[in-house]
């Protein structure tokens, strides 16, 4: 099956840096991404991301569905925002320049540069998620979370549940075949309660067959001495190669970019049209 | 020398259970030696398996009393962490054994635990690697391999330890015939190459014993019942005692008369000899050639399937398949693994859409129109394993519960869920909870409560995966006893060679998407040619058939098929 979302081999530079480097990278960029409100800032990110999801060479059909799936959130957080706090830009940018309406809604300049900031703020950090996700093999991802000092138990933990995540995908369609044909209808043209019972149909089965799938794997990790040393070694572990120097030179290039335009703007928020 | 394996009156009791599940074991293991350890379900075997490599007490508690000594290290000193030294252990459910993302890390993952470099890793990788034939196949994911292969890995995985001693749970249950064989030889080569001493837990004793074996342990409800070479325990002629099944070609010599005190090379059906052997044959066939070949009354069909074609993205897996499932019959579909089974019996459940072709139901009509849930009404499908499709807690609402989603009244549907209770022989039970029953009731419980929408055609996939001979045998006798008294269309996707000529009428070869036969399940299995295609084995009978040159095989296969 081609449309599960997980790990795809590839042969780019980004598949090629260690799992610790990428895992770093993600994290830091996330995060300062996350706190800045200059929008400056947030359009080279995003610029980053984009020519990062060409590098990764991540096609459109893998992440067709989750890109959807967000756009949806999305578009809802920031109906919201205007729902909730139709005044907020005005509050943070302290000026207010109304383009029409009046009283409490009246749509002004600054919501809209505020929402645009929002709208910026997932254009970047999703890329930023998937190209993480996608180029990122488990087993690599846990020798990094290992080497920037994780334990390995919690690290293999992880490692584990994300290579689970592909076949308990194909356990479920599997399971709500199987219950379909008993009659659990769980289409659009059944009431609602009757479509949550037949997800619990599937969802019972599910957990009880991977209870069972967890304890076999546990066993089968005991009896080849899982947990015997303090530390462990890693088949696919990456050393540190000059690539991932480079790469790391340039997120805290890009940092230090934030903390300037700061410093420069006298706040985290920029606003161009006072 | 040490003994490998060295048992000293040993009883043991679950911490969970009133009564002891093995009692007064004494068994030595000499250094080298290969011992099949054999026994029906609940005999104990696999509680044996598991006091020797450690996972009791690390994973199921209990109270040990007598001595083990494994390769003169007292176990009772030893965490099962150093247990796996000496001993290592291939599990019977390959797929969830695996642990590593790649066949690669699979292998390395005992090495990776105790830390070494990453150097001696790569290297002990790529050595085992070339011994177990699996360079070309380090980067691929374990799942994706084929049965034989997914074997070799877990082999490697534990031989990498360099264990004296190798521990296989029913290596056998989830193989392809031909990949058993390969398998078995594989190990017969590494076992003389590398000393060591091999315990193989199996039931199915006509595949094993034509390879090498120095001895066989029986176990029953805990009691050591034979212990022996393996020519001693055939002669016995009374394996059904044990509750194993006799090899196919000792069930005909059987049949014909033949002593098996003077027989000489039992274990090989390929060069047995022994002095009344060749007339007692010629007899028997001479007896049956005979008879007149009863041709089977013709049935009306029921399910017709034109033309199906199915493709995955650009890859087809059929081309225009042909086929006609006929009224009350029972249908083996066999052919390698990854070869369409699954597929094929998935389209015709409705589960998945065909590309191209039609598929036509009698009084029905064309059934491409249909959804799942009607679909479900005239074909009911039982997936491999019965985990799958319980969704109730208690077993009488289990079956009910097809018939209530359909608004089939309470008064209505009772006498119906009796009586497919009664059948399945868990009546007395039915107020009880689903977590009591074994594994074969079970099946049966998901068999029946697919059955009380009273489809017209019946798919079951793997019915008796991973079931001993005595559990396979009855939920196959529940089978044909279902087809016999409904007249309901089965068709079973199987592995189970004696079990398809025990049970089918009629055998459909798929391989590679394509139908390569539609014949007698006794005349498949005589056939070399189309037997190799497939991944089956030859039968045992038709070994011994070419060694005495019997003209008809297929025929005499026939005749210990139907008991």
């Amino acid at each position: 099956m081609n449309n599960i979302f997980g790990y795809q081999p590839g042969k780019s530079i980004i598949h090629q840096l260690s799992g610790g480097t990428k895992l770093l990278i993600f994290l830091l960029l996330t995060i300062s991404g996350m706190l800045s409100f200059d929008v400056r800032y947030l359009i080279l990110l995003m610029i980053i991301a984009v020519v990062g999801l060409q590098v990764a060479g991540i096609r459109w059909r893998n992440v067709s569905t989750i890109v959807k799936f967000v756009a949806v959130f999305a578009a809802m957080n920031l109906l919201l925002i205007y729902l909730f706090a139709p005044q907020y830009g005005v509050k943070l940018f302290h000026t207010q320049t109304i383009l029409f309406g009046s009283g409490r809604y009246a749509l002004t300049l600054e919501q809209l540069f505020y929402e645009f900031i929002v709208l910026a703020k997932y254009f970047f950090s999703l890329p930023l998620a998937l190209i993480f996700l996608l180029t990122t093999n488990p087993s690599e991802f846990a020798a990094g979370l290992n080497k920037i000092g994780l334990s390995y138990r919690i690290s293999y933990a992880v490692a584990l549940t994300l290579r689970y995540i592909p076949s308990v995908q194909q356990e479920f369609v599997m399971i709500s075949h199987a219950q379909q044909a008993r009659g659990f209808d769980m289409s659009s043209n059944v009431p609602l309660r009757q479509r949550i019972k037949g997800v619990f149909g599937i969802l019972m089965p599910l957990v009880f067959s991977s209870l069972s799938k967890i304890d076999e794997v546990s066993r089968s990790m005991d009896l080849r001495r899982f947990g015997k040393e303090k530390k462990r070694s890693w088949y696919y572990e990456q050393k540190f190669k000059k690539q991932d120097w480079w790469f790391l030179l340039g997120i805290v290039i890009l940092v230090m970019i934030e903390i300037l335009l700061i410093k420069v703007t006298g706040s985290r928020f920029w606003y161009p049209f006072s | 020398m040490t003994l490998a394996i060295k048992m000293s009156d040993v009883t043991f009791k679950y911490d969970s259970q009133s009564e002891p599940t093995l009692h007064h074991i004494n068994l030595n293991i000499e250094q080298g030696e290969r011992v099949l350890l054999s026994g029906p379900s609940g005999s104990g075997k696999t509680t044996l398996g598991q006091l020797l490599n450690g996972l009791i007490p690390h994973a199921y508690q209990g109270e040990i009393t007598g001595d083990i000594t494994i390769n003169g290290h007292n176990i009772k000193d030893m965490s099962i962490f150093e247990r796996s030294f000496d001993i290592g252990t291939v599990l019977q459910d390959t797929d969830t054994q695996f642990v590593g993302l790649t066949v690669a890390e699979d292998v390395a993952f005992a090495l990776e635990n105790d830390n070494v470099t990453h150097n001696e890793l790569f290297s002990k990788v790529q050595q085992w690697a070339k011994i177990m034939e699996l360079e070309e196949l380090l980067r691929v994911a374990p799942q994706a391999l084929s049965g034989g292969q997914k074997q070799r890995v877990a082999m490697a995985g534990v031989l990498i330890d360099d264990s004296p001693i190798l521990l296989f749970d029913e290596p056998l249950a989830s193989l392809d015939p031909a990949s058993g064989h390969r398998m078995l030889a594989l190990l017969d080569e590494l076992q003389e190459k590398y000393h060591l001493t091999v315990i193989m837990i199996e039931h199915r004793l006509e595949d094993v014993l034509q390879h090498r074996l120095d001895r066989v342990v029986v176990l029953d409800r805990g009691v050591v019942t034979f212990d022996g070479t393996p020519d001693e325990i055939l002669k016995t002629q009374a394996l059904a005692q044990y509750g194993l099944a006799m090899p196919g070609y000792l069930q005909l010599l059987k049949l014909a008369g033949v002593s098996f005190d003077g027989l000489v090379n039992i274990t090989n059906p390929a060069q047995i000899t022994g002095p009344d052997v060749y007339d007692k044959l010629q007899i028997l066939e001479n007896s049956i050639s005979r008879q007149n070949q009863t041709g089977s009354p013709t049935a009306e069909s029921i399910l017709t399937i034109q033309q199906l074609t199915f493709k995955y993205g650009k890859q087809s897996l059929f081309e225009n398949i042909d086929v006609t499932l006929y009224e009350g019959e029972l249908v083996a579909l066999v052919g390698k693994n990854g070869s369409g089974k699954s597929t094929l019996s998935k389209l015709i459940a409705g589960f998945i859409k065909p590309t191209a072709g039609t598929m036509t139901l009698a009084g029905v009509g064309d059934l491409s129109g249909l959804p799942i849930k009607a679909r479900a009404d005239y074909i009911g499908y039982v997936s491999q394993n019965p985990n799958e499709m319980i969704t109730q807690s208690i077993i009488y609402d289990e079956v009910a519960s097809g018939l209530r989603l359909r608004g089939m009244s309470e008064e209505e549907l009772k006498p119906r869920v009796y009586e497919l209770l009664k059948l399945a022989g868990l009546y007395g039970m039915r107020e009880w909870p689903i977590t009591v029953l074994s594994y074969g009731q079970k099946k049966r419980l998901t068999i029946i409560a697919v059955l009380a929408l009273a489809p017209k055609i019946l798919i079951l996939d793997e019915p008796t995966a991973g079931q001993d001979y005595a559990n396979a045998q009855a939920i196959m006798s529940f089978v044909k006893h279902l087809n016999k008294q409904f007249n309901t269309t089965v068709m079973v996707i199987t592995h189970d060679m004696s079990l398809m000529l025990s049970t089918t009428d009629r055998a459909l070869v798929l391989v590679d998407g394509q139908l390569l036969a539609d014949l007698t399940p006794a005349s498949l299995l005589n056939d070399p040619h189309l037997v190799e295609q497939a991944d089956l084995s030859i039968t045992t009978v038709y070994e011994l058939a070419q060694q005495y040159g019997l003209s008809n095989p297929a025929a005499l296969t026939a005749l210990i098929g139907k008991g």
